[in-house]
């Protein structure tokens, strides 16, 4: 069941390799003036893909270390091969697969997202990946199934943040079955038509680009089909400022600073702050889901 | 061993620091502007910045329980040390509010609605008048003790800036953590009750140079 939504930014948009450099240099000779008058054109101005380089050297992997360019430098280690996912819970046929053995048969497409971070930056990322949907329909969803939890590998001796305990690990997340089995939702394991960086969450990691960032969790170990809401990290540590659904949300404030706004990475010394748009602009695709629900209090 | 360092420092002018913290600033920035700082120049410029700060307010800090503890004396690097903290938190405040938010009602909006950021503002608000007295006709208009008084604002500036780091960041990274302990450390010291070496000033001497 591949291809049941369409980029609106299309293959061309995705920088070619070649460029990459040419953009850099760019990037790094303009002038903050050039800089600043582009801000007042908005969103289209901001919809270049990010680069390669740039898409795996600012990460939040926080098993790796809490800066930005931690886990770009401490993620090397990270063992990715063999992978296998245990997949439990209500499902028809549970058990311990091959990653291989997961995505068999299924479409691997290319999905041009934006990608938000809580913290109010974002990048657009040209992600390598299969429907979450179609994962599921091959291990048989349960009839009571009515959530999705995932969880993140833990391999201490190559993680630092882990050895540190920086937050709990290991790391979870979790959606609603209806949000999981949206055509938006992705399990990637590329970018660029590259294998996943390790600092990007491989082998595997789930992208929900309508809910920040820390919702698409990284290196997925278990996939478990439950039928009441499962814990989600961020919403541990913090509930009060992390909500389980966590949507892109210009209106509804993180506790402590404003969503209404977010930077581009890429731009440079000067690069425009530019407004962040309802489900990070995927509203006309998800907001049905969220139907007569209070986002305000449902954050 | 502490009279034959205070000794040496004699010889050592404390005019650097204030040309070393200026290259350090402006390199910095180049690091920003060239892309050496990542991919998210802006908010790599305003945490360096503002850590830069903390840390020299620190050393400022240091300055009278070190010399009351141990004897070694760096009293007159301290106006240095805090003068060249303040360009940083200047330096800080305008990164934030030019290169981040970019416009007056978000930067408004945000000290008056984000406590951390209100925290912040407030120990820029504190500095300022220390910032300008820091020079000796401020200290011979105010009078040596009307000055020192002043001049412990830097106590709550300090510790309303260490306050502000913890309070922005996400989970529990060790950094900010440490710079708070440090800073209330650094408090505690004064409170308890001096024992000082036979025949050496108190700590409250004021700073020549």
């Amino acid at each position: 069941m591949a291809h049941r939504w369409t980029n609106t930014l299309t293959r061309a948009d995705a920088t070619p390799k070649a460029a990459w450099l040419n953009r850099r240099q760019i990037m790094a000779g303009m002038g903050g003036a050039a800089a600043l008058l582009a801000a007042g054109q908005g969103r289209a101005q901001a919809l270049v893909p990010n680069t390669l380089e740039q898409i795996s050297s600012y990460n939040n992997y926080y098993e790796f270390g809490v800066g930005k360019d931690d886990p770009a430098r401490n993620a090397g280690g990270l063992v990715t091969q063999p992978w296998s996912i245990r997949v439990d819970g209500l499902v028809d046929r549970p058990g311990d697969y091959a990653l291989a053995d997961l995505l068999e048969g299924l479409t691997v497409e290319e999905r041009i997202y934006r990608f938000r971070c809580v913290e109010a930056w974002s990048m657009v990322v040209p992600w390598n990946g299969v429907e979450l949907a179609d994962v599921l329909a091959k291990v048989g969803v349960q009839s009571g199934a009515r959530y999705v939890a995932f969880e993140t590998v833990v391999q201490p001796e190559v993680m630092p943040g882990v050895r540190q305990r920086v937050i709990p690990f290991p790391y979870v997340e979790g959606l609603r079955l209806d949000e999981a089995m949206h055509p938006l939702t992705l399990l990637a394991t590329g970018i660029y038509g590259q294998p996943m960086p390790n600092q990007n969450g491989a082998p595997i990691r789930l992208v929900v680009p309508w809910k920040y960032g820390f919702k698409s969790i990284k290196s997925i170990v278990r996939i478990t089909l439950t039928d009441s809401q499962p814990p989600a990290s961020w919403n541990i540590i913090n509930g009060r400022e992390y909500g389980f659904y966590s949507n892109v949300n210009p209106e509804v404030s993180h506790p402590r600073w404003s969503q209404a706004s977010e930077r581009q990475i890429g731009g440079g010394l000067f690069s425009p702050r530019i407004d962040t748009p309802m489900f990070n602009g995927y509203e006309a695709e998800v907001a049905g889901l969220y139907a007569g629900m209070d986002l305000r209090a449902n954050y | 061993m502490a009279p034959a360092i205070n000794r040496a420092l004699r010889h050592v002018p404390a005019w650097p620091i204030y040309g070393l913290g200026a290259a350090w600033l402006a390199w910095l920035f180049w690091q920003g502007l060239t892309g050496a700082l990542g991919p998210e120049p802006i908010n790599a410029l305003e945490r360096r910045y503002g850590e830069v700060a903390l840390w020299l307010l620190i050393a400022g800090l240091a300055v009278t329980p070190l010399r009351v503890w141990s004897g070694v004396s760096l009293l007159k690097f301290r106006r240095a040390l805090g003068l060249t903290a303040f360009g940083f938190v200047v330096a800080h405040l305008l990164v934030w509010a030019v290169l981040d938010l970019q416009s007056l009602s978000r930067i408004g909006g945000e000290i008056v609605k984000r406590p951390y950021i209100t925290l912040g503002f407030a120990a820029f608000l504190l500095l300022v008048p220390l910032a300008v007295t820091s020079n000796n006709a401020s200290i011979r208009r105010l009078g040596a003790l009307g000055w020192r008084k002043l001049h412990r604002l830097t106590y709550a500036a300090v510790l309303l800036g260490a306050v502000h780091y913890v309070w922005l960041v996400k989970g529990w990274p060790v950094e900010p953590f440490v710079y708070l302990a440090l800073v209330l450390a650094l408090l505690a010291l004064r409170l308890i009750p001096a024992r000082r070496p036979q025949g050496r000033p108190g700590p409250g001497i004021v700073a020549k140079g």
